[in-house]
């Protein structure tokens, strides 16, 4: 109980953080939005089903990147890590916590984004709202670890990134394979073995991230 | 309570401490001079636990939950008011009777009438006196303070004065300065690093 009310008072801050600063949900909106209205001009009109799902799950991650990439600024710009850290609650709780408000972020700019692709391209059938879940999840869960890492470092904004994308590889895998197989379970199992697997590494190593 | 025997912490090539000895008893208020670069601030962040030495050995005989420490920053949201830092690190420390003990901090560093405005609207001295409340709301067996009357005008370092007088004896104190003059009526022992 009291590690869930410690993660329930560190996602309650980075949510208030968010309705104060409003500068990572419109930045996420505006930019998924933007890269549908683009394409949707861009690709030929008859493209593939596949090409329309690529380009989901392209958006959809450089649209958590650059979420993942603000998730510790506040902390960063006043060292309030620092204080985190020292507080006598399980450090992993810093990390669950903003995975959670990162995951809101993404979910609530995805409400808006997934209709709008559907509109603009093929629709969008159940297996791939559920890849888009699953995907959230793991996403999340790895992208606010490696932000840790990266915020701490002087290339941060270059870090991350590059960190990021090359484990993002078997989400786009996951995903892109749930959106058009005929049979999406075996890729949304593999979806959920990637979340239960790198949520379990984050959630065990967090401590050593975030100690110099 | 603090045991320390040859020191010493590297950060890649760069040599921030070396080879210091200290001993803090139980009560004790140590403090730390030194000129800039010559390792106060990394020997305070290794004593509060931020960091893990890299060369001799540390023993600080307290539990990480009875750490205050008072950093050059005052790790606190600009974005969040006074009231909503120190009710987030009240719920961390789990403090109980955690709003009155925040009241009685805000009214004591005279921030109870701000307490509902944003850090950021804040002056440094004022986000300084937050800083101090943050150190003090789960009262901390160990204070770990760093250059705290950094930026504090003469109301606010007469404050800090007040509750040092208070804490003497009562609590173990490491605290870095530039001024030891300021700090002499409480020490009861000095570390100068070269």
């Amino acid at each position: 109980m009291t590690y869930a009310a410690d993660v329930g008072a560190l996602a309650r801050k980075d949510l208030l953080l968010e309705l104060r600063a409003r500068d990572t949900l419109p930045a996420m909106l505006l930019f998924v939005v933007a890269t549908f209205v683009v394409f949707h001009f861009a690709l030929p009109a008859h493209s593939s089903q596949l090409a329309a799902s690529g380009l989901l799950w392209v958006a959809i991650l450089f649209t958590a990147l650059l979420g993942l990439g603000r998730a510790f600024v506040p902390e960063r710009e006043q060292r309030v890590l620092d204080g985190l850290v020292l507080a006598p609650c399980d450090r992993s709780a810093i990390w669950l916590a903003k995975s959670i408000a990162t995951l809101a972020f993404l979910a609530a700019a995805e409400l808006v984004a997934l209709p709008v692709f559907a509109l603009f391209f093929h629709g969008l059938g159940g297996a791939t709202v559920a890849g888009v879940v699953l995907a959230d999840l793991g996403i999340c869960a790895v992208g606010t670890f490696l932000g840790a890492m990266a915020v701490v470092t002087r290339a941060r904004d270059l870090l991350l990134p590059l960190l990021f994308l090359p484990l993002a590889i078997p989400i786009v895998v996951g995903g892109v394979g749930a959106s058009v197989a005929g049979s999406p379970g075996r890729y949304l199992g593999f979806l959920g073995l990637y979340d239960v697997l790198f949520a379990v590494l984050c959630w065990a190593s967090f401590e050593y991230v975030v100690t110099e | 309570m603090i045991r320390a025997r040859q020191l010493g912490k590297r950060f890649g090539e760069k040599r921030a401490l070396r080879g210091v000895d200290l001993d803090v008893a139980r009560g004790a208020f140590a403090v730390v001079t030194g000129p800039n670069g010559s390792g106060k601030t990394t020997l305070l962040r290794l004593c509060a636990g931020l960091a893990l030495p890299t060369e001799g050995e540390l023993e600080v005989d307290v539990p990480r939950a009875a750490v205050g420490y008072l950093a050059h920053e005052p790790l606190v949201y600009r974005e969040l008011t006074a009231l909503e830092n120190l009710d987030l690190y009240g719920r961390l420390y789990h403090v109980p009777e955690r709003r009155e003990r925040i009241g009685m901090l805000l009214e004591r560093f005279g921030l109870w009438e701000v307490r509902h405005d944003r850090v950021a609207s804040y002056s440094r001295g004022m986000t300084q006196r937050l800083a101090l409340c943050r150190v003090l709301l789960h009262g901390p067996e160990l204070l770990v303070l760093d250059e705290p009357y950094t930026a504090l005008d003469a109301a606010g370092a007469e404050l800090l004065d007040a509750q040092l007088t208070e804490l003497r004896g009562a609590q173990t104190v490491l605290v870095s300065t530039h001024d030891p003059a300021r700090l002499a009526p409480f020490a009861t022992q000095e570390l100068a690093l070269a």
